[in-house]
């Protein structure tokens, strides 16, 4: 983390060029929704494409504005912890959707 | 009684208390949206393998959408220059960045009080037969149930007929007997399975942003005495609460495509 005047004012810059780019991958995340990507009877493509810039959008907003780029130890330990529940959350999800309960119906 | 380690470092951690405790409630707060989002793309997946399910979502305004995530990402911005201006001991450029902060989170919240508007004006009907139409002013008088369709050909072919003169209804309003309507409401939670999570989402999301206008808005209006006899303090205050508002704005950056535009 920045802690001389000099240090933080170039900090300053580049947040500005990371805003820039955030900036510019939105406009992108709408245009290119204009465009049908992948299989003709599929929204997989798109919803792929989409969520790999907004995955990019959230990677530069944590790792600069959030300061993941310099930050200590510890917090990464909470982290990791916390990244490996809420896969664990969306494969639970994911085993429910492709294997569900089928309900019986007795006659 | 003084709280130690506000401004200096723990030895055995390496951070300040309040960085710890913020970055705990965050992972506290990510599965929380965890939750929501994995509940979304269980409930986004059954509706695509269901033939005919209407998954609305270009009812959502995508130009709102997108005005507001350019709000938020610049509220980021405006909030960490905000930081930046207290480390580097100038008060006055970080009243400028927290006000211009919090005018985004105004914006915000804004855009998002006319999108529910929207919603909440907006109707539907549905018929015995599993059409559903669409449109605004549905009200219910004299056995019919009455709607201004969005799609008048779609109606008529589903047995709308044009509203009698005799209803007291709004020009355009079409009319089918009331024993040929299952339900109708407006667009709300309640209406169908992508309204509930779409609002369950985007108001949870809402609270969070008020939470934040909370926050910022103490430090901006109330900092003033931190400042004068510890500013390091007030500038550790503002960096967690401006990781809490990043944090904000991360949820937004996947809610706008999952909801506006896929």
């Amino acid at each position: 983390m920045a802690h001389s005047a000099e240090e933080i004012r170039s900090h300053v810059r580049f947040y500005i060029g990371v805003f820039v780019g955030l900036i510019i991958l939105t406009i992108l995340t709408v245009w290119i929704d204009q465009f049908h990507i992948g299989a003709e009877d599929s929204d997989v493509g798109n919803t792929i494409v989409g969520l790999a810039i907004a995955t990019l959008k959230a990677g530069l907003v944590a790792a600069f504005f959030m300061h993941l780029t310099s930050e200590k130890p510890m917090i990464f330990r909470f982290l990791f912890a916390t990244v490996a529940f809420v896969i664990a959350m969306f494969i639970l999800m994911l085993l429910a959707h492709f294997d569900p309960i089928v309900p019986v119906f007795v006659q | 009684m003084e709280i130690p380690y506000t401004v200096t470092a723990r030895a055995d951690t390496g951070l300040w208390n309040a960085k710890i405790g913020i970055w705990l409630f965050l992972a506290s707060e990510v599965m929380l949206f965890g939750g929501l989002f994995s509940g979304y793309v269980f409930l986004r997946l059954g509706a695509a393998s269901t033939p005919d399910y209407d998954w609305p979502t270009e009812l959502l305004n995508v130009p709102m959408g997108f005005v507001n995530t350019l709000i938020l990402i610049g509220s980021s911005v405006t909030v960490i220059l905000s930081w930046s201006a207290l480390k580097l001991r100038e008060y006055n450029k970080f009243k400028i960045w927290m006000s211009i902060t919090l005018l985004c989170a105004v914006a915000f919240l804004g855009i998002k009080t006319v999108e529910y508007t929207e919603k909440f004006t907006g109707y539907g009907i549905f018929l015995n037969d599993g059409a559903e139409i669409k449109g605004k002013y549905a009200t219910e008088q004299e056995g019919f149930v009455t709607i201004v369709p969005k799609y008048p050909e779609k109606a008529e072919a589903a047995g709308f007929t044009p509203a009698p003169a005799t209803l007291a209804v709004h020009e355009g309003s079409y009319v089918i007997p009331v024993e040929n309507v299952v339900r109708w409401s407006n667009f709300q939670p309640s209406y169908n399975t992508f309204y509930s999570i779409y609002f369950t989402l985007t108001g949870l999301h809402a609270l969070h942003v008020i939470g934040g206008v909370v926050v910022l808005g103490y430090f901006l209006f109330f900092g003033g005495p931190m400042w004068r006899t510890n500013p390091e303090h007030l500038a550790n205050r503002v960096e967690v609460g401006g990781l809490f508002w990043h944090f904000v704005d991360l949820v937004w950056i996947f809610l706008f495509p999952i909801l506006y535009l896929m």
